[in-house]
């Protein structure tokens, strides 16, 4: 483990909870808070009243959302949450991680880029993970017209395909279907009245470096039928309906043997600063030349975070992986990018 | 460096305050620290005793003068404690976090989200939303009136006026407010690690940067001449002697150290200014030739709460980890 990663350790977890208007984000809370697990949540809502339980740790936010003024156009943060976190924090002891639920028509990206612009955030709490209630019967539709529900899938680490129970098995291939062709990348859950596994929603390390292949094995294998898929316990290897979204995209690249630093930096750079709007992740694992240590990178619009991490193995083949879930993005313009990268 | 300075370390004596210190005042005289616990710890070291301001609940702000100690807290409440009396309730707003307070003489202003209020001496009470959370409120030291720090701005808020509040208008997520104690200019921190001024009699603008970490502590010198700043690697202190304030000046710098400033609060009566860093050390460094006199060494965490008494002969502190001091200065 590097000293970064044992850090953030310490700090604590952070899960951001969307879905779209009557998905079922507040059925998935209240089991959150109602279960026996001997954890403590803080739950930061954006409105009071919708949740049963009477919790101490349960703080009403009004969801301000800020430009930073730093010439960045797409860097928004949530103000409201930096108040917050920074005043749970005085207390902290209380309670052993905390739940933070959006609106239903919210953008995930201004509560994640929280967690990397403001350093005082940063310096206590770690984001852990996007998680997305869909409803399996309305989902489809709303994927054709609503944006923000589009969005919600294509940021999500965790994605709980909620009322399966109303959907014929074949409505249910067709909706994943639809998300796989969004972001292949998420862990998929099928939930009736959101019974999902508390384990599979919360501390899931998804945004730490050190954990981005541990916890996703498939990650980046998708469409890639010459690795084995062992150990899967989601739904979309196989069977599975293969569909294009005409706006949102997940693309993924992969280069055999080294990368020249000197190239990719300033080319990962450019491509999130002139793209960065239209990027929602990023993510990827880069070798570079006449360096033992894996360059792990994870990015949410314009921002950044990458670290030399664990050194590759004896029998580790050494190659590249780059992925990006985006609007409009140039499929071709940024594989050719990516592979004139080679060392 | 701390080695080679006088030391003033035995003449402090330990408080125990056993919780994160969020504000230290004297009132009456009398040592008293707001924890987030929702305590007040009220008392000489050794004798003081603990009163619960806030039952069940954590205090998030404070404001002090020397007579009263205003608490905000996570229950909604808004209390005002004298040395005397026990805890009295200004205000509940049920639900709410308070996110802001400020005092002034027997006037009381809190906010809690949108929602700024003031009280004023005779208990009447005006209300105004502003465009966005308020995150600072601070008087101004003429007249019943309010700088009320927000997202893209100041209003300038005359409670008792039918009037709209005026806005200084800026571009960024403003946190704290500071008037100046001549009432000629007003500084907010800002969330994008910087300083931002105006001059009230034109409302020109004034930008104070370079911060690597925000700034959340502001204190003025006696004279109104310095403003002392937390948020970097030393106490960065801007001149605003002159009409143009810290324009075009560079400012000066005191207690360079490779630990950041978490607390600053100047002498009542001298050019001379309390320092407490990320590690727990305190400092007191004089303006004139920035000397530096050791108060504590680096231990136990981040200085979170300093006051002077109003003699100054008497300096308190307080420490995220719980523990807290007070110097009183040799003879």
């Amino acid at each position: 483990m590097t000293e970064a990663a044992r850090h953030s350790l310490e700090k604590i977890p952070v899960t951001v909870l969307t879905g779209y208007l009557g998905a079922g984000k507040t059925t998935l809370l209240n089991r959150i808070l109602s279960e026996e697990h001997g954890r403590k949540y803080a739950v930061i809502v954006n409105e009071f009243g919708e949740i049963g339980i009477d919790n101490e740790l349960v703080v009403g936010a009004d969801e301000e959302v800020f430009e930073m003024n730093n010439g960045c156009i797409c860097c928004t943060v949530r103000g409201d949450l930096i108040r917050i976190v920074e005043g749970l924090m005085k207390r902290k002891g209380r309670f052993d991680a905390i739940i933070v639920e959006t609106t239903g028509l919210a953008d995930p990206a201004p509560v994640a880029q929280t967690f990397f612009v403001d350093q005082d955030v940063k310096d206590v709490a770690r984001l852990d993970a996007v998680v997305t209630v869909a409803d399996a019967k309305w989902l489809a539709a709303r994927l054709r017209d609503a944006p923000e529900a589009k969005n919600q899938i294509a940021f999500a680490d965790v994605i709980v395909l909620n009322k399966t129970d109303l959907v014929t098995p074949e409505q249910l291939r067709e909706v994943e279907g639809r998300i796989r062709a969004i972001n292949p990348y998420a862990k998929l859950h099928r939930a009736e009245r959101c019974n999902v596994a508390i384990t599979e929603v919360l501390e899931r390390r998804a945004f730490d470096l050190d954990r981005i292949l541990e916890i996703e094995p498939s990650f980046l294998e998708v469409d890639d039928h010459d690795h084995d898929h062992h150990g899967h316990d989601h739904h979309h290897s196989h069977g599975l309906k293969h569909y294009h979204d005409e706006h949102m995209q997940s693309i993924s690249a992969r280069l055999d043997g080294d990368v020249d630093p000197n190239k990719f930096m300033p080319w990962i750079n450019d491509l999130t600063q002139s793209q960065g709007p239209n990027i929602l992740r990023c993510k990827g694992i880069v070798a570079f030349k006449d360096d033992d240590k894996r360059f792990v990178f994870q990015g949410v619009h314009m921002m950044l975070d990458g670290e030399p991490q664990r050194a590759w193995k004896a029998d580790e083949k050494r190659e590249s992986k780059v992925v990006f879930i985006g609007r409009d993005l140039d499929e071709a313009a940024i594989r050719k990018g990516f592979l004139a990268c080679a060392a | 460096m701390a080695d080679a300075s006088p030391s003033l370390t035995q003449h402090v004596r330990p408080i125990d305050a056993e919780a994160h210190v969020m504000a230290a005042a004297f009132l009456a005289g009398i040592p008293t620290l707001a924890l987030v616990d929702g305590g007040v710890l009220i008392g000489e070291p050794g004798a003081a005793r603990r009163i619960e301001a806030h039952p069940g609940a954590g205090i998030l702000v404070a404001a002090a003068d020397g007579a009263t100690l205003l608490t905000g807290g996570d229950d909604g409440r808004v209390v005002a404690l004298s040395a005397s009396a026990t805890p009295v309730e200004i205000a509940h707003e049920k639900g709410r976090w308070i996110d802001a307070v400020a005092l002034r003489g027997d006037s009381f202003a809190w906010a809690a989200g949108k929602q700024a209020r003031a009280r004023d001496g005779a208990g009447n009470i005006k209300s105004f939303a502003a465009p966005t959370t308020v995150r600072g409120l601070s008087f101004l030291p003429k007249g019943y009136r309010l700088a009320l720090a927000h997202y893209n701005g100041v209003s300038m808020w005359f409670p008792n006026a039918a009037a709209e509040p005026t806005l200084l208008a800026w571009k960024g997520s403003h946190l704290d407010a500071s008037a100046s104690p001549d009432g000629r200019f007003l500084v907010t921190s800002m969330q994008e690690n910087s300083l931002h001024g105006w001059r009230l009699a034109d409302a020109r603008n004034m930008r104070m940067t370079g911060y690597p970490g925000k700034t959340r502590g502001l204190s003025w010198s006696h004279d109104g001449h310095w403003l002392a700043t937390s948020g970097a690697d030393a106490c960065i202190i801007w001149p605003f002697r002159d009409k143009d304030g810290p324009m075009g000046k560079p400012p000066r710098e005191c207690g360079v150290r490779s630990s950041k400033v978490t607390a600053v609060a100047c002498h009542p009566r001298a050019l001379v200014v309390a320092i407490g860093y990320a590690d727990g050390l305190i400092l007191l460094c004089r303006l004139a030739d920035a000397a530096e006199i050791l108060v504590r060494r680096e231990a136990g965490g981040a200085v979170s709460a300093l006051a002077w008494d109003a003699t100054g002969a008497r300096l308190l502190f307080g420490l995220e980890s719980g523990g807290a001091g007070l110097l009183t200065l040799p003879g």
